[in-house]
């Protein structure tokens, strides 16, 4: 029984990974561009919730309904001014900006709010519990991964039923093509980034109600995202949650046998993956 | 008034001079040929037009306005509208997507607005049975009639055809004239660059000869065809 546990644990876990990674995702897929200041992005986030919970003394949920507007205009801002400018043939310029980028957002996060640990405080949520047969669910890890397919779903129907998804997809294939069907592929690649954001910040909700967290942690995070995003199929976002699953299911049940094995098991996992599928489970159809 | 005009337009790349001194107006509704060797500066003269490359020198005129240094966008916006030689589809939407995105944010106007048309373009240009499908998994004809669905999508008032007729059968050929023939009929201005002459001269009013990025002839197709100078550099005829 207690594999069942683990196992479901590990499927719930992988939500989590999924809302680091769908952001990563969504920004790979339109414009080819790698963020490695994805995961200090979401702790920034993190602390923007923090902020607005300890200044409003509202609810933690709350809080990130007012953070993702001021999120979504930051990465509305970034990818216009900054990041529109190394876009092109060569992909080294922008790794290099958002590895800067990286490194400015941790040391601005350090010297703003220290180096101590903090948490999103969620009350009585926090250890909330419920028993489903012989397996006990915890009430956060259930919100997280029911809030990752709720992201994923909106994702979806944003790409295949709106007209700016379609833009998306479009300027996706071909960019130069696409802006002479009137599209401008500045500023919806500005939009991507701001949706981007959205989800970003949405993962930042759980991962600082879940555990502490400080300016220095996001480069993990990235990794995780990075590894969902890769063994999904770059462009898959239901691909990019089975990713996600992998590597949370892989982590708890390298924590089963070893509790040293957790973080080991997720990254063999990937690689497992990527031997046997190098394109990952779901890829793209014409690339 | 004609409906485009260069003006004394000139573009180098380095000291390659690509498009050297080119003038000439189409009018309004006219199907223009353009021809010349492989070099000659056909696409980059194209480019010119939808304004994927700003000229040095001299002045573009579309309908009425100076385009010179407007944008791709704002160009197809105004009515130019564009078929590439080597077919570009957005690969992972479908053939019906793939209109639908030309022509909501072609001519700015709600995807709901413009679905009915874009299904009369996909069964005037024989592409309905398709056009739930991928586009990347299309045939090379289908890929060539895409490319002008997309352009005609965009409702052009000037529709620029680069070589869409090569690479085909002789049948898949006729079958492609006859759609573009339609379309010249009700009214849309073309210029069109190809190598297959017949298919070129069976639809066009005029033609422009361009060599080493210099007009060298505009005319008449059959007095064009005729001329001396033009059978010697572009057919390689010594007389």
């Amino acid at each position: 029984m207690i594999w069942v546990d683990t196992i479901v644990q590990g499927i719930l876990l992988g939500g989590l990974y999924a809302l680091f990674a769908a952001g990563l995702s969504l920004v790979f897929g339109i414009m080819r561009l790698v963020n490695l200041a994805h995961g200090d992005l979401i702790v920034m986030a993190a602390y923007v919730i923090l902020v607005v919970v300890s200044f409003l003394g509202i609810n933690p949920f709350l809080a990130a309904a007012i953070a993702m507007p001021l999120m979504f205009g930051f990465g509305w801002l970034l990818q216009r001014i900054v990041l529109n400018r190394v876009l092109g043939e060569d992909i080294l310029p922008p790794l290099l900006v958002t590895f800067g980028l990286s490194i400015v957002l941790q040391n601005a996060l350090l010297e703003g709010f220290t180096a101590d640990s903090q948490r999103i405080g969620a009350g009585a949520l926090e250890t909330a519990s419920f028993a489903v047969g012989p397996v006990t669910l915890g009430v956060m890890p259930v919100l997280t991964f029911l809030s990752a397919i709720a992201v994923i779903v909106g994702l979806n129907q944003l790409f295949y039923r709106t007209a700016l998804g379609r833009a998306f997809r479009a300027t996706s294939d071909d960019p130069v093509t696409a802006s002479l069907m009137g599209i401008k592929p500045a500023s919806v690649f500005a939009t991507a980034t701001g949706i981007a954001m959205i989800v970003v910040t949405i993962a930042a909700l759980y991962l600082g109600m879940r555990a502490n967290f400080d300016p220095t942690i996001g480069p993990a995070r990235l990794i995780y995202a990075f590894e969902a995003v890769i063994i999904g199929g770059l462009g898959s976002l239901w691909g990019t949650l089975a990713g996600g699953i992998i590597i949370g299911v892989a982590q708890t049940v390298g924590a089963a046998i070893n509790p040293e094995w957790q973080i080991l098991a997720g990254h063999v996992a990937f690689l497992v993956v990527l031997l046997i599928k190098p394109r990952g489970l779901f890829p793209r159809a014409y690339d | 008034m004609p409906i485009l005009s260069l003006q004394n337009v000139s573009k180098s790349f380095g000291a390659l001079k690509v498009t050297d001194d080119v003038s000439f107006d189409v009018p309004q509704g006219q199907a223009l040929g353009i021809i010349g060797p492989n070099g000659a500066g056909k696409s980059t003269l194209f480019n010119l037009i939808t304004g994927n490359i700003a000229a040095d020198r001299g002045t573009v005129i579309f309908d009425g306005q100076d385009v010179t240094r407007v944008s791709p966008m704002q160009r197809c916006l105004a009515g130019v509208g564009r078929s590439f030689q080597i077919p570009q589809p957005f690969s992972n939407l479908t053939v019906f997507e793939n209109l639908v995105v030309a022509a909501a944010h072609g001519q700015a106007r709600r995807e709901k607005d413009v679905a009915d048309m874009c299904a009369t373009i996909l069964e005037r240009t024989e592409l309905i049975d398709r056009a739930n499908d991928p586009a990347g998994g299309l045939s090379l004809l289908q890929r060539k009639r895409l490319e002008l669905a997309r352009a005609m999508a965009t409702r052009p008032k000037l529709l620029l055809l680069d070589e869409i007729a090569g690479g085909l059968t002789e049948g898949e050929c006729q079958a492609l004239i006859r759609t573009i023939r339609a379309i010249h009929a009700e009214g849309t201005t073309i210029i069109w660059i190809e190598h297959v002459l017949h298919a070129l001269n069976s639809v066009v009013e005029r033609l422009l000869v361009l060599d080493f990025g210099r007009v060298i002839g505009l005319g008449e197709p059959a007095a064009i065809m005729a001329s001396r100078e033009v059978r010697e550099i572009y057919l390689g005829i010594d007389i």
